[in-house]
């Protein structure tokens, strides 16, 4: 197993999604960026809204039909108008089980690689990719902390309008 | 055995379970091996098959000759080998259709390509006759679907989860109660047993609809710990228990007899996983007694991911002489619909 580095100094990139519709704003302007082989790593508690944002990822990447949970299937694949989408849940996998199922095939292939409690996969996860975590501030609020790793996304973050940079700080 | 019998050997790896299944002329189990159920310490010195590919590709060829040597007949007596074809997880689906292709290949008989889900309904016909037009409520780990079979292999979906499955929302609910995954199961005996219930909301959506969504319940009970933390109390995990398992059984299964009505549905099938679901099966059970509708759950063996029900699905294709190609692929995404048989 090919594990890779959690690097020390990272930036960190935030938004204060007030409603639902900051949130589809946001997955729409990350479907605007997305080309193949994009990962997005999202992590947030039970209820943060990881499969809320998921759907709304699909829609913006014209994903026809209903995109519902993947936790008991762990992969659900999705061809949209734009690029396909491979919408993964590895809460219930261990390290060692997620790398045999051999996900560097759908994060090295053709579409957006979307992958909830992304964390626990963190070390077989490829090298550049986007950390997205959510919080529940309420109801329907979020914070969205994004942390690019790799220079594609430290574009991305600095190109989403919405995103505001953090001050830089060590990752504890 | 008779000169007008035959054999299905179906083969099933959507997802955890490794299992093979022999079954006479379509309905007589005569084995349904899944590998969770065998004795793993002596099989595989004590490891339990998991998820991965690799796992299932280990324990293939022995649960292969475990399912003929149960079956009590020779692999010379299979006369058609079914296999899952989707969906389910590419990896694991592989296994099963490379194994079931060979296997075909080499006994020299047809290989039918086989809908995951429709095992699961037709699992009911391993049981029982199945009367047209048939609803049937698919409950399981990663499915909720409400299907129609407006006759004999002819599906139609009328609804489905927009967000988690029936399984899936009992498993978070059991992690946000702090039961270990997957904590299902013990949600339904905690709800049993409570003397309270908290009372949570359900979620009808549109009113034409037949689809589903659980999100919004489970961010109810997650609320509803929070509430009790923060003025210091501990929740009352039995009475949020038995609060979440009502809101469910009372749209699930109140769609589904609003679909059988409209349908003009003659019976309703349960079945998947979480048709062991004592509450499910008890408010059904009441539901169909009272509309006068038949009902039909198969035993919990036959609910739970296996081959027996690929077999029972797929002798709708074999006696229609409606066989794959050897160059089938494993599809994680299938369609229900489009499996249905030929008119």
């Amino acid at each position: 197993m090919q594990l890779n580095e959690r690097r020390e100094h990272t930036k960190r990139y935030v938004l204060e999604a007030s409603s639902e519709a900051d949130t589809v704003e946001f997955a729409d302007a990350l479907a605007a960026l997305a080309v193949p082989g994009t990962v997005l790593a999202v992590d947030g508690d039970l209820g943060a809204g990881k499969t809320r944002f998921a759907q709304a990822l699909a829609a913006a990447l014209g994903v026809p039909g209903i995109v519902n949970s993947p936790t008991f299937t762990i992969i659900k694949e999705y061809e949209g108008d734009k690029l396909p989408l491979y919408h993964m849940d590895v809460y219930r996998l261990s390290l060692a089980e997620a790398d045999e199922l051999g996900l560097d095939e759908y994060f090295h292939g053709r579409g957006v690689s979307l992958v909830e409690w992304a964390s626990i996969i963190e070390p077989i996860l490829p090298e550049e990719r986007l950390h997205i975590e959510l919080r529940s501030t309420g109801p329907t609020s979020r914070t969205i902390r994004c942390t690019p790793i790799g220079e594609r996304y430290e574009k991305w973050c600095e190109a989403i309008a919405l995103l505001k940079a953090e001050e830089e700080q060590a990752n504890d | 055995m008779s000169l007008n019998d035959y054999y299905i050997l179906a083969i099933e790896t959507s997802c955890d379970e490794t299992s093979v299944a022999v079954v006479r002329n379509g309905r007589e189990v005569l084995s349904n091996v899944v590998s969770s159920q065998i004795d793993t310490h002596r099989q595989f010195g004590g490891v339990v098959p998991e998820i991965a590919s690799r796992k299932h590709v280990e324990s293939m060829t022995i649960i292969i000759e475990e399912a003929i040597s149960v079956a009590g007949i020779g692999l010379s007596d299979i006369d058609t080998v079914a296999v899952t074809q989707g969906p389910g997880l590419v990896g694991a689906l592989l296994v099963g259709v490379v194994a079931g292709k060979s296997l075909a290949m080499a006994l020299d008989v047809p290989l039918i390509g086989t809908h995951h889900i429709a095992g699961h309904i037709y699992a009911n016909h391993l049981v029982g006759d199945i009367v047209y037009p048939s609803l049937a409520l698919v409950v399981s780990g990663g499915h909720t679907e409400i299907v129609l079979l407006e006759s004999e292999g002819k599906f139609r979906i009328l609804g489905r989860t927009r967000d988690d499955a029936v399984g899936e929302a009992y498993d978070k609910v059991a992690r946000a109660l702090q039961f270990p995954y997957p904590g299902g199961p013990y949600v339904d005996k905690l709800a049993q047993s409570a003397s309270e219930e908290i009372v949570l909301p359900r979620s009808w959506l549109e009113p034409d609809s037949y689809d589903f969504s659980f999100s919004g319940l489970k961010s109810a009970v997650l609320a509803e710990i929070n509430r009790s933390r923060m003025k210091g109390e501990s929740p009352d995990f039995s009475a949020l228990a038995r609060g979440f398992q009502q809101s469910v059984i009372d749209v699930v299964t109140t769609k589904a007899m609003k679909a059988a009505s409209a349908y003009g549905a003659q019976q309703v099938l349960l079945c998947g996983g979480v048709a062991a679901n004592r509450g499910l099966r008890e408010r059904l059970a009441g539901l169909c007694a009272e509309a006068g509708l038949p009902l039909l759950i198969p035993p919990h063996s036959l609910c739970t991911d296996n081959a027996a029900m690929i077999a029972a699905a797929a002798d709708l294709k074999w006696r229609r002489g409606e066989f794959s190609t050897l160059d089938l692929k494993a599809e994680p995404v299938f369609s229900l619909e489009e499996w249905s048989v030929k008119d």
